[in-house]
């Protein structure tokens, strides 16, 4: 083994983890500088979150030994890890709703009895200030939008005084301009000598933004390269192990016909604000109609409005089948709406929570679409066994078995199962909520081939997503949510980032284009 | 040169643990438990443990009609067990089997009081239907407005437990027999009308097949049909039910119906198998037990069959104990939750293994 310690922040020697039969890693080295923003690369299930929560003192290590600064440590728990100066940002968010945002930051220090809250947040605003953070802190986190909820964790990890700073897919539920400031403060940070490891599925970010890159595949520590001898193909061949093609193909729709048309649509929540508010818009068959927003903009109830699972308030649906008959499906809900014939699939964005079942295994979520096929009293399992084989070898599902929970497989082969089970239905309308959110590139891949597949057998493709450079090269048409506005309309063929990004943040641009 | 010390062991989840093995550590976890309760015997009463185990054994299974009681106690307990378990498996946590059973026992009684005359084929259909529908009744009623309200379904069946209760006690004024002993006696003594016939012979051994046979029905019910899928999806989320087009309402009323139609059945036995009477205390907090069986069973009606009997046995034994060697029943509860303990303990170590520090091994290898 090299020695090469000298400004090395972290290194990892040999480390393993298993659950079970499955390996998340093995032999696993690994080496964070000092000053240097690391990125982290690899497919779902390569073992990227479970070699950082062996850091984070949440999984403790089977084999391995890690070193801080030189020295040998172990990590038993979260507190160890502190204590050592690591801080990691999950990909869901740790925060007290109901505090503030500096109250979150010192919660569970130890203090004196009589706090001095104005001393506490003049300390906060030091290191706001220091690298150039955009916080309010006397806001409370239920009013806050997510990157600012990130922004809190953030801070509250350096409160804590970490130099180290593990980051899980940030930029996921992020806009570009945030992007863009969240990648500003952490060069800000690798400025002042802290270490960042940020892990994430998307290449430009990589490139724009770290200094060197490590890969992961399958459990497997592959290398370490410098960001500017890496392109994207590169990192992509080391990450899969062969060449891949990266480009999303976009077929022009062949004879679109109005397949829905949503007219003055609005759902309030249970708090009884609106959600969504005088939605209208149409969608035709043969097309992928984007739909683009900050996360909670609206878009879980435009697709769940459709799908007969929300209450809306106001508004009409219409549906017209192949014979150009037009159906009312304002009132109905997904049972009776599957029961008139109409096939309508979607992949809705909290997978376990609503499209799978998660305690279950895979042959037993594929009956949720299908267990009523067939007369009679008992359910047949031959053919949802049978697609589930289908869809674990097609799109490469990871699982120890085919009747093992999927609750217990990883995001990106939850993501598999779900979307291969919705397009097995062969739909009329195919919804899909951010269909490769957590997915590594190959995987997405597979998912746009699979959607423009749908495309070009004249479904009606609806699709949520994030990614702006992925929606503008997929779609067709895309649509801009702003907090429960649709702030306009646009063709993905010419319309740029910059412009999305200001329509998802602004709807007064309602007006302009309605 | 650790500057934290390692941790003695951590908990490492184990690959696949096959059946033999799990049964062998079952096993193990028994033996353990029975060496444990013997230490506790001794410490506290001096006793020979062997002796009052073989009192236990005895006081259950010593003789052929002790025996066969306590199998048909069994299969009440279970078939109690069964009126929880599929709601169990919805996540409907109905603490009202009890009532269930007492009003499935008044209606069995009051068919048999008042059709004493009927012709028996007639009497014979209607005394388990009766109690059936009272099941149904007392069932779906919480079910209808957890379907509709959202009320909260543990206290509302707990709840109708004491209307059920305090509706025998009126139904007793009526039906008291003799006069003034405040309790009914055994119904239609006189030619046994209305009582579960004999079996081969055997007074106990008709519930025991009636309850078997169910068993194997729920198992295919809950496992391979329509139905049963229906359930299981209800209880993991109604959102993902929902989105599958699924009818949560009808889905919470027709598993109620069920669950309330077999505690129905557990009445029928128990008034006209078991008792020929009826009393407040006639379910005897059974009901409540029941629960204990259904989870300690993982809600398997295999399993379920072997923790009912578990404890039935224990109870049975128990009064053995009492009776030989002074000990009272709370002893036998202690033995019963000593082993329960062992049982319960051994399914982590079925599961998972301790991975000791491994420091030591290293030094081992070195020596």
């Amino acid at each position: 083994m090299q020695k090469n310690t000298a400004g090395a922040m972290i290194e990892l020697r040999g480390v393993t983890k298993r659950f079970g039969s499955v390996v998340a890693n093995e032999n696993v080295d690994l080496t964070v500088r000092r000053g240097e923003i690391l990125s982290v690369l690899g497919e779902n299930g390569s073992g990227k979150t479970s070699l950082m929560n062996m850091l984070a003192g949440i999984y403790f290590p089977d084999a391995g030994h890690i070193f801080v600064e030189g020295r040998e440590v172990v990590i038993r728990s979260p507190k160890d890890a502190f204590d050592l100066g690591i801080g990691m940002i999950h990909q869901h968010f740790k925060l007290v709703d109901v505090l503030t945002a500096a109250e979150n930051i010192i919660l569970g220090l130890p203090g004196k009895l009589v706090m001095d809250m104005k001393q506490v947040k003049a300390d906060i605003q030091k290191l706001l200030d220091k690298y150039g953070f955009d916080l309010d802190l006397d806001a409370k986190i239920y009013e806050m939008s997510v990157s600012q909820k990130q922004t809190v964790e953030i801070v509250k990890m350096l409160y804590r005084g970490a130099h180290i700073l593990i980051l899980d897919e940030p930029t996921a539920v992020l806009t570009p301009q945030e992007t863009d400031k969240l990648f500003q403060v952490l060069r800000n940070m690798r400025t002042q000598g802290h270490s960042i490891i940020i892990i994430t599925h998307k290449l430009n970010e990589v490139l724009s933004l770290s200094d060197r890159v490590a890969v992961l595949r399958k459990g497997r520590y592959i290398g370490t390269v410098d960001t500017r001898d890496a392109t994207e193909m590169s990192l992509t061949e080391m990450m899969v192990g062969e060449k891949v093609v990266l480009d999303i193909e976009r077929p022009d729709p062949v004879n679109p016909r109005l397949k829905l048309k949503v007219q003055d649509v609005t759902v309030v929540n249970k708090e009884g604000r609106e959600v969504l508010s005088h939605a209208c818009f149409e969608a035709y068959t043969g097309e992928i109609l984007g739909i683009a927003g900050i996360a909670g903009s609206g878009q879980k109830e435009l697709l769940e409005s459709i799908a007969g699972l929300q209450h809306l308030v106001s508004g009409s649906i219409e549906y017209t089948n192949r014979k150009g008959h037009i159906k009312e499906l304002t009132k109905m809900s997904a049972q009776k709406i599957r029961e008139i014939g109409i096939r309508l699939a979607f992949v809705p964005e909290d997978r376990l929570g609503m499209g799978l079942v998660a305690s279950m295994g895979m042959t037993d979520n594929m009956m949720l679409r299908s267990y009523r096929k067939g007369r009679g009293f008992f359910s047949r399992r031959k053919e949802p066994h049978d697609l589930a084989e289908r869809i674990m070898h097609e799109l490469g599902v990871v699982t120890p078995s085919i009747d093992a929970p999927v609750g217990r497989m990883s995001g990106g082969n939850v993501q598999k199962v779900l979307v291969g089970r919705e397009i097995a239905s062969s739909p009329q309308v195919l919804m899909v909520a951010y269909p490769v959110r957590g997915l590594d590139i190959n995987s997405s891949y597979t998912i746009y081939g699979l959607l423009n597949e749908q495309k070009k057998q004249g479904s009606c493709v609806i699709c949520v997503g994030e990614d702006l450079d992925v929606l503008l090269a997929l779609c067709d048409r895309i649509l801009v949510l702003a907090d429960g506005h649709i702030s306009g309309v646009v063709d993905a063929r010419t319309a740029t980032k910059e412009q999305i990004g200001l329509m998802m943040t602004s709807h007064e641009q309602k007006e302009v284009h309605a | 040169m650790s500057a934290v010390k390692e941790p003695l062991f951590h908990v490492v989840k184990r690959d696949n643990s096959s059946f033999l093995r799990g049964m062998l550590v079952r096993l193990a976890a028994i033996v353990l438990g029975l060496i444990v309760c013997a230490v506790i015997i001794v410490l506290l009463t001096g006793m020979n443990p062997l002796n009052v185990y073989a009192a236990l054994w005895d006081g259950a299974v010593g003789t052929s009609r002790r025996m066969w009681i306590t199998l048909r106690d069994s299969a009440i307990l279970l078939c109690i067990g069964f009126a929880v378990m599929p709601a169990f498996r919805m996540r409907f946590w109905n603490t009202g089997a009890e009532g269930q059973v007492l009003v499935g026992s008044l209606a069995t009684a009051a068919v048999m009081i008042y059709g004493v005359n009927l012709p028996p084929w007639l009497l014979y259909t209607l005394c388990p239907l009766a109690g059936i529908a009272a099941g149904i009744l007392w069932g779906i009623v919480p079910a209808f407005f957890k379907a509709h309200w959202n009320t909260n379904e543990t206290l509302f069946t707990l709840m109708l437990n004491y209307i059920a209760t305090q509706l025998v006690a009126y139904c007793i004024i009526f039906w008291e027999k003799p006069k003034g002993s405040n309790s009914v006696g055994l119904i239609n003594m006189k030619g046994k009308i209305g009582w579960l016939p004999k079996v081969w012979n055997n007074d106990y051994i008709l519930p025991i097949i009636i309850v078997v046979v169910m068993a194997v029905v729920l198992f295919i019910y809950m496992r391979y049909t329509k139905q049963g899928y229906e359930v299981s999806v209800v209880g993991e989320s109604e959102n993902t039910a929902h989105y599958a087009g699924i009818n949560v309402r009808k889905v919470i009323i027709r598993t109620m119906a069920i669950c309330g139609g077999i505690a129905g059945v557990a009445g029928y036995l128990l008034t006209a198998g078991v008792g020929h009477t009826i009393s407040t205390g006639l379910a005897g907090g059974r009901g409540f037990t029941a629960i204990v069986v259904a989870w300690l069973g993982k809600l398997n009606p295999f399993a379920m069959m072997l923790v009912a009997f578990f404890l039935v046995f224990m109870q049975k034994g128990s009064i053995e104990i009492a009776s030989q060697f002074n000990l009272n029943e709370n002893a036998s509860e202690i033995l019963t939750g000593v082993l329960l303990f062992f049982i319960l303990g051994c399914e982590f170590f079925i599961n998972y293994r301790l991975e000791f520090r491994k420091a030591e091994k290293e030094e081992a290898i070195k020596a």
